[in-house]
Order: C-alpha cells, then sequence, then structure tokens
C-alpha cells in the first residue's frame, strides 16, 4: 500500500489498492528533538511530583519509599513514552505539542509490540549522547527514521494544519470579477487547477510587488497560459483581462467561498 | 467530475459521518469487532465509496480542510480493515502468556540463546585467563570495589556478619540491583541494532567479570561461598541477561538477514513480537533475581548455611530450565 520516491523524500506517499493516493509530511531531526525535550521535561516533572508523594511513605517505611523511588526513576522514562504513544494514538506530550504523530510504516494500526520496541530502542538512539546516533540516523533515512522506527517499522509525520488560505491581502472581496458570471467555466476551473499549481498562482500574487518589471510579466504570462489550457475561456475574458488580471480572476474562484 | 462542490458536499456528508461514527466505535474498543457480517458489509461500503470521493476531491484546491479530512478518514479505515486480525490477538492472557508463550518464543530462537551462551563462556574463559595469568588484571576487569580485595578476606568479613547490615535498606537494594539488571538487559538487546556487535561487547565483558570472579574464589579454595553466594539469584540473573541477549541477536540477525529474501521491514516485522515477548519475560526475571539478591543472598554462613544457598540455587535453576524447556511444549506448533 505504501510506496516512496527512490531517494530520501520528506513525504510517505500512501496508495490504497482503491487506487487512492496522498502523502504524509515526514518530521525531521530537529523537531522531533524538540518535542523530546519537551517530553524530557515532561518526565522530570512527573517523577519530581510523585516522588514527593512517595516520600510521604517514609514515615512508615524510609525503606520502602526509596526503593519505590529508585524504580520509578528508572520506569518512568520507559513507561512515558510507551504509556502515552499507545494511549494518545502515536502522541505524548512533546509530539502534541509539536503536532507529530507516531505512525505504522504501512498505515495500518499501530501494534502494542512497535510502540515499546521504538521507546526501548531509544537505549541505542540516545548513544552516545543527546540522541546523536539516532539523529544522524534519522538524517541519513528515507523515512526520516531513528533506529528504534526502522525495527518497529513506524514513522513520525507532522499534522499539518490545513487553513484555507488568507485572501484578503489580496483584496478580492471589493474587486468584480467577471469569471463569477460562467458558473461553468468557473465549476471546470476548480475542477482542472491542481493544488500545487493554485498555491504558486497565489504565492506569485502576494509577493507581485517584489518582483523585476520583466520577471513579474513573464511569471503572470505563463500561469494564465497555463489556465487558458486548461479551460476554454469565454471570448471576452480571453482577450480583455491581462494575464494578471487572470490570474487574480482564477485565484479568486478557485479559493475563495461562492459569494 | 464534481460540477458543484456544495451539493457534492451536502450528499457525501451523512456517509462520511457515519464511517467515522463506525470508526470511534472501532477505536475506542479494538476487540468488539464489526459484529454481524452485514456490519462488515457496510463499514467496506463506506470506506470504498469515502475513498472514490476523496479521488474525486483530490484536484480541488478550494477545499483542504476536507480533503484533510477525508483523507484521515480513509487512512483510518484502511488501518481497522487491514488490522484485524491482529485485533482478534489482541487480548493478553498473562499465566497463558508466562507459561506457554514465552517458552515458546525462546525455543524459536534456540541458536540465538546458544550463541549468547558461548559468547559469555567465551568472555567468561578470558575473564579466568586473565586472573590466572596476572592478578592485577582483577583493577582493570572487575568493576565493584569490594571483588578487588582477597577472597579469604571477604569470605571471612562475611561469616562474622550477623546479617543485619542491610536491615533497613534491603528494599532499596532490591530496587537498585532490579533497575541496573533491567537496563542492561534492555541495552543488550537494543544494541543488536549495531548489527550485534555491541551486544556481543555487553555479553563478552559479563562473562569477563563472572569468569574473573569465579577463577579468583575458586583459586582460593571458596569454592563453596561462591556457589552459596551467586546461585540463589545468578541462577536467575544470569540466564535473564543471556535472554536479553538472545533478544539483541535476534534483532540483529532480523537486521543482518542471512539467507532470507525478504525486505528488512517485513524481517523486523516478523521478529518485534517476539523481541517484546522475551524482553518482557527477561524483566519478570530480574524482579524476582532482585529480590533474592537482597533479601536472600546477602547472608552467609552461619546465618544461613551454604547447603540451603546452593539447595535453593540448584531448585531455582532447574526451574528456570524446566520452564523454558518444557513449557507449552503441548500446544506447541511443529517446526516447518
Amino acid at each position: 500500500m505504501t510506496s516512496a520516491a527512490p531517494a530520501r523524500t520528506h513525504a510517505l506517499v500512501i496508495r490504497l489498492p482503491e487506487g487512492v493516493d496522498f502523502s504524509l509530511p515526514l518530521a525531521g531531526p530537529m523537531l522531533r528533538f524538540l518535542a523530546r525535550a519537551i517530553d524530557f521535561m515532561a518526565e522530570m516533572a512527573i517523577l519530581s511530583f510523585v516522588s514527593k508523594i512517595v516520600f510521604m511513605l517514609a514515615v512508615v517505611s524510609r525503606d520502602l519509599a526509596m526503593a519505590i523511588v529508585t524504580i520509578l526513576y528508572f520506569l518512568v522514562p520507559i513507561l512515558y513514552g510507551i504509556a502515552f504513544e499507545w494511549w494518545m494514538r502515536g502522541q505524548t506530550l512533546g509530539k502534541r505539542v509539536m503536532r507529530l504523530r507516531v505512525l505504522d510504516a504501512s498505515g495500518l494500526r499501530l501494534r502494542f509490540s512497535q510502540v515499546v520496541m521504538r521507546n526501548l530502542l531509544r537505549a541505542v538512539d540516545s548513544l552516545p549522547a543527546l540522541y546523536l546516533l539516532g539523529g544522524f540516523v534519522c538524517l541519513a533515512s528515507r523515512r526520516c527514521q531513528r533506529l528504534g522506527d526502522l525495527a518497529a517499522g513506524t514513522i513520525v509525520v507532522r499534522l499539518e494544519p490545513s487553513e484555507a488560505p488568507d485572501l484578503s491581502r489580496l483584496g478580492l472581496e471589493s474587486k468584480f470579477n467577471t469569471l463569477r458570471e460562467h458558473p461553468l467555466v468557473t465549476a471546470r476551473l476548480r475542477q482542472q487547477v491542481d493544488p500545487a499549481t493554485a498555491n504558486t498562482a497565489l504565492r506569485a500574487l502576494l509577493r507581485r510587488d517584489q518582483l523585476e518589471p520583466t520577471a513579474r510579466l513573464e511569471v503572470f504570462a505563463a500561469l494564465a497560459e497555463h489556465f487558458r489550457s486548461l479551460v476554454k475561456l469565454p471570448e471576452e475574458i480571453a482577450t480583455d483581462l491581462s494575464d494578471e488580471a487572470l490570474v487574480r480572476a482564477v485565484v479568486d474562484v478557485v479559493f475563495a467561498k461562492p459569494r | 467530475m464534481i460540477l458543484d462542490l456544495e451539493k457534492f458536499t451536502a450528499a457525501a456528508q451523512p456517509h462520511w459521518d457515519e464511517l467515522e461514527g463506525m470508526l470511534e466505535r472501532l477505536e475506542s474498543d479494538p476487540g468488539r469487532g464489526f459484529g454481524e457480517l452485514a456490519g462488515a458489509q457496510r463499514f467496506y461500503y463506506l470506506y470504498q465509496r469515502a475513498g472514490a470521493d476523496l479521488a474525486r476531491l483530490a484536484t480541488f484546491s478550494s477545499e483542504p480542510a476536507l480533503r484533510r479530512r477525508l483523507e484521515t478518514l480513509v487512512a483510518r479505515a484502511y488501518a481497522e480493515l487491514h488490522s484485524a486480525r491482529e485485533a482478534d490477538d489482541s487480548r493478553w492472557k498473562p499465566l497463558h502468556w508466562f507459561l506457554h508463550e514465552y517458552p515458546r518464543t525462546f525455543r524459536r530462537h534456540l541458536r540465538a540463546f546458544w550463541l549468547v551462551l558461548a559468547i559469555t563462556l567465551a568472555g567468561c574463559v578470558f575473564g579466568a585467563y586473565a586472573v590466572h595469568r596476572d592478578q592485577e588484571a582483577k583493577q582493570i576487569i572487575l568493576p565493584f570495589s569490594h571483588l578487588l580485595g582477597s577472597p579469604n578476606d571477604r569470605v571471612a568479613q562475611e561469616e562474622n556478619r550477623s546479617g543485619k547490615e542491610l536491615s533497613g535498606q534491603k528494599t532499596t537494594f532490591s530496587a537498585q540491583l532490579m533497575a541496573n539488571n533491567i537496563g542492561v538487559s534492555i541495552k543488550a538487546m537494543a544494541f543488536g541494532m549495531t548489527w550485534g556487535i555491541l551486544t556481543v561487547v555487553v555479553l563478552f565483558y559479563n562473562g569477563v567479570i563472572l569468569g574473573a570472579v569465579c577463577f579468583d574464589y575458586l583459586r582460593a579454595g571458596e569454592g563453596v561461598f561462591l556457589a552459596g553466594w551467586l546461585l540463589p539469584h545468578g541462577s536467575t540473573e544470569i540466564p535473564a541477561i543471556l535472554l536479553g541477549g538472545q533478544a539483541g541477536l535476534v534483532l540483529a540477525g532480523a537486521l543482518i538477514g542471512w539467507g532470507q529474501r525478504v525486505p528488512l521491514g517485513r524481517r523486523f516485522r516478523a521478529v518485534l513480537p517476539d523481541m517484546v515477548t522475551l524482553i518482557g519475560g527477561v524483566a519478570i526475571l530480574l524482579v524476582w533475581a532482585g529480590i533474592i539478591e537482597a533479601f536472600f543472598s546477602q547472608y552467609h554462613a552461619p546465618v544461613l548455611p551454604y547447603s540451603v544457598k546452593i539447595a535453593f540455587g540448584v531448585v531455582n535453576l532447574a526451574a528456570l530450565i524446566g520452564w523454558l524447556g518444557f513449557c507449552g511444549r503441548r500446544t506447541e506448533e511443529p517446526a516447518p
């Protein structure tokens, strides 16, 4: 079900048997290190809090209290990752803050044995210190996996917020758009323009004032040419609108909600 | 082709909601399953429908949130459908696991265990030879200060104790032993990811220490003390660390893939449950060993006769061999 490009990529492409495919953005070593740092602080906070409670037992038996604290200092760093990733479906507190999630590398459900193994193998990933080995392996790995991920068959993905782009900076609301008078053309544009091209057009419009005049003309000419090739535009729009105005009109109908 | 996105979304929304509801029920209780056949068929229909909707929506730039929601739904449904078999087996039965599953897992990887034992024995021979050749080698080999002196002095000192020296700190001592030994075993297992090189180093070094100590005490004529001191907890602790090493070599074997023509990911996937089983059993054994070492091994004759300690150790070792060698054989599948 999964496939990945031969070269190292920043996304894992999931291809379902039904022919649908989409990609999951992979988390790099720096983001993961920050999440781990947050988890380390959380572990210390848990240990400090629980130790204080356990030390109350010292009134009854100091030996027992010390034994429990010794065990806790050993167990909490191991069980923290296992418990959180199992109960919070691949997330620890640090991963939640950094918007990361552990997933099975084949898109299947994360199994308990995978969660246990990737957490136990921190013992080797953290060598010689500060997760240096794990970080280097992650950098070299095609799917940004540390050794624990490789053995457990897991990946860590970024949970990107899927917010609609901010069109207010383009001032489209106040401008008349001839394309909107042609619902069939509008519908075809919304269907034909792929997300990557739409985003390129949007970014070009947002940065148009920073472009050199010649470059600006070239960029919008290329984009307008592409849009004209996708959909047969009405004669008056194809001839009367400048390239830049056409791109603005297309971005308006592709991104904005119907008025 | 979708011409009116709003109309399309309105028509498909009830199906997506229904699929999401089924997913939430399944995910909250993985053992529940789909219930009757009709439920499974309905789930599969909704999954296929959501997949088709996602394919139709894939070219729409204007609805990233909707696309992301559908992608998540389809991925979750895919995971539920294809992981169903594992969910059925996910109810863990501790007693069955301990008495049947663990010994069977151990025997499945017996060759790795023999290799681990051979490496440790090689370390023992090396440690004994080093101390035999050079008495000063103890200073380098042994990490524990109480073992650096003369064995006869230590035996005399231990036998003069009343056994109350650890009073008030036995539980803490036991906890420290458990934590340290489980940590060493986890490392022996995790170091399998270095193609087993560091696992071999850990096991060999453990063997060197063991060999050096044993030779030192035997040469001094303190064999009975040695047996009485080491056997009660060592009969569990040493095999447990060997089992951790066994897990490490199993992991290394999957990484190297001798004579296997399956991809690396599949090799790891195949040994993963066995690794967790092996290391889980090691942790249990080391908890037991820690209790014995703190509450039993630290007492010596005349407080506790050596014959009792040695007998306890022998029974403990026999029980361990019986458990690993014979438990779960009746329900064992024949080797292919």
